[in-house]
């Protein structure tokens, strides 16, 4: 039988809970589970790697992620372990490597955002048009490639086998673009696509500096940070916080919409929110429709009262 | 230089989808618009053009005979040229991409622009395949551009919020995304302009797809079922917010 591989992201070394999401799907399958991962120290997470087949170790001097070096990399660990399902998550860094390896194999297909799979019976689920429809796609080809929305995967501990460790190095050819500067993220917080929580401001807000009481909000819940298209568009907060159709599409348990009017593009980037939270002082607004439970008021009011209350009830 | 920008002809963001046939959507009364992250392609490219002395834009597409539309936009911004691969057949990226880079290939490349995803299927692969086909580097998420003395640096975002610095030689795929620029409107006289404007017919046979052999297709297309409508806590605010969260805990089970 074929042996599936999963993709492991370490952020700052950091095992993220959408890994474990994906190794459980992988283990769910029944076949021989591989997991590669970027690490010079890989005993580190001999805990979340239990139960599986191998593990594919890639070392080197810089493991700092270059798209190139990471996709050329990827590719050739496909390709030699012949691992004909391949997984990784749906976040920032995949929808940047995943498309790279997909490109590198000639005989490779990827399914982004995919939430919902069978490898016997062939079927891939995918949200398209930001998930205002649900699409079942067929892959016929010789590697079949998905990158997992987080949050839809449940994770199950299972298997106490400890894998083999095979080390890899890094491919690294001529590149034909130069890096020239490597900025970090400067936020604290969760990435939104894999935030559990998310607390999000539209233009009732009314300025920048109001997003003050929405981090206060965020910082109890430790949640992510997001905006309306409205509110970014006017500058009160950055495009990497947009939710919606032309920004990220997140999946929260608990999303929480203040001075959010509930446009249809904003909403299709939230929908799959386990719970949606509303606080708005037009009644009217669409968001009331949506939310599963909504106040109408001032936010300037609410949002600082919740938080209060919150922090009392931790 | 020949800037070249790929576009794509998708659903208005505002656009309410009804599935038909179980595998595709009703195109009855729907707006179609170029992909939002295209016309950030298309201001850059536009942009450049009016920096490099000589440079001429042309605007590609592939899709039916409705995709013109689309085209018609870019000529009405600013650009010179534009080539529709036209066909009613679904392609998947890489059969796409494999097309666009053939007919991008007969246009004497320089800079490539295209959006950074298009907001119908919602993937972000057609600039990375198209790369790979016309061995050429690319740069995905762009915010940031600079051409000079032959040599692109772009900033892109790699994570979120990490931003990283590239310098790439010509030709060389250039993906947009918000905050590149500020698209501009189509001027009146740019419309009328735009009409006048030959566009170049190319089938996917001239771009060497003789036979679509796709090797991903949607089975089955549907929506998901509406949720149920939610509670309206009706209250001063001091109770409303006690209610709100002993909900969220007890009800809802989500803190």
């Amino acid at each position: 039988m074929a042996n599936i591989g999963v993709y492991i992201e370490l952020k700052d070394d950091q095992f993220k809970k959408s890994n474990k999401e994906a190794l459980s799907a992988a283990k769910k399958t029944g076949k021989d589970v591989y997991a590669v991962l970027f690490s010079n120290n890989p005993d580190q997470y001999a805990d979340q790697l239990k139960g599986i087949t191998k593990v594919i170790c890639v070392k080197g001097d810089d493991l700092t992620y270059d798209p190139t070096v990471y996709g050329d990399t990827l590719a050739a660990i496909i390709t030699q372990f012949e691992l004909k399902d391949f997984l990784g998550i749906h976040s920032a860094q995949g929808k940047d490597l995943f498309p790279r390896v997909a490109a590198k194999i000639e005989n490779a297909t990827l399914l982004g955002d995919c939430v919902c799979f069978d490898l016997e019976n062939n079927t891939f689920t995918k949200p398209v048009y930001a998930g205002k429809l649900l699409s079942d796609f067929v892959i016929e080809d010789e590697y079949r490639m998905l990158t997992l929305r987080p949050n839809v995967f449940p994770v199950e501990e299972g298997g106490a086998d400890t894998p083999e460790i095979v080390d890899f190095e890094p491919v690294k050819k001529e590149a034909k673009g130069k890096i020239v500067e490597v900025v970090k993220g400067q936020s604290k917080r969760v990435d939104l696509t894999e935030a559990e929580i998310i607390v999000s401001g539209g233009r009732g807000i009314k300025s920048k500096e109001n997003f003050s009481i929405l981090e206060e909000l965020a910082d109890v819940l430790g949640a992510g940070l997001g905006a309306s298209r409205a509110a970014v568009d006017a500058e009160y907060a950055t495009y990497d916080m947009q939710v919606g159709q032309t920004g990220k599409v997140v999946n929260p348990k608990l999303y929480i919409a203040c001075g959010i009017s509930g446009a249809i593009q904003h909403f299709v980037g939230m929908k799959t929110s386990k719970v949606i939270v509303a606080i708005n002082k037009d009644s009217e607004a669409p968001i009331f429709k949506k939310a599963d439970y909504g106040i109408v008021g001032d936010l300037f009011k609410i949002v600082p009262l919740l938080t209060e209350e919150l922090k009392k009830n931790q | 230089m020949n800037i070249i920008v790929c576009v794509k002809q998708v659903p208005d963001t505002e656009a309410v989808l009804q599935v038909k046939d179980g595998k595709t959507i009703n195109e009855e009364g729907i707006k179609w618009i170029v992909n939002p992250y295209d016309e950030y392609a298309v201001e850059e490219a536009l942009k450049q053009k009016e920096k490099i002395p000589g440079s001429t834009v042309t605007v590609i597409t592939l899709g039916p005979n409705r995709a013109e539309s689309a085209l018609r936009t870019g000529l009405a911004m600013g650009a010179q040229n534009a080539v529709h691969i036209e066909t009613d057949e679904l392609t998947d990226h890489k059969t796409t991409a494999k097309a666009l880079a053939n007919a991008i290939k007969q246009e004497d490349p320089g800079i490539v622009f295209m959006g950074k995803q298009a907001i119908d299927d919602d993937s972000y692969l057609t600039h990375v395949y198209l790369a790979e086909y016309l061995e050429a580097p690319v740069a995905t998420n762009v915010l940031g551009f600079n051409y000079e003395e032959d040599k692109v640096t772009v900033e892109r975002e790699i994570d979120e919020g990490a931003r990283e610095k590239i310098e790439m030689q010509i030709p060389c795929i250039v993906a947009a995304t918000k905050g590149l620029n500020e698209p501009r409107y189509p001027s009146l006289m740019g419309i009328m302009k735009a009409k006048k404007i030959p566009i170049k017919k190319l089938t996917l046979a001239d771009v060497g797809i003789s036979e679509v052999n796709n090797k991903i297709r949607t089975e089955k297309l549907y929506s998901l079922p509406e949720k149920p409508e939610g509670k309206v806590i009706e209250d001063e605010p001091e109770t409303a917010v006690k209610t709100l969260v002993k909900l969220l805990k007890e009800e809802a089970k989500v803190l």
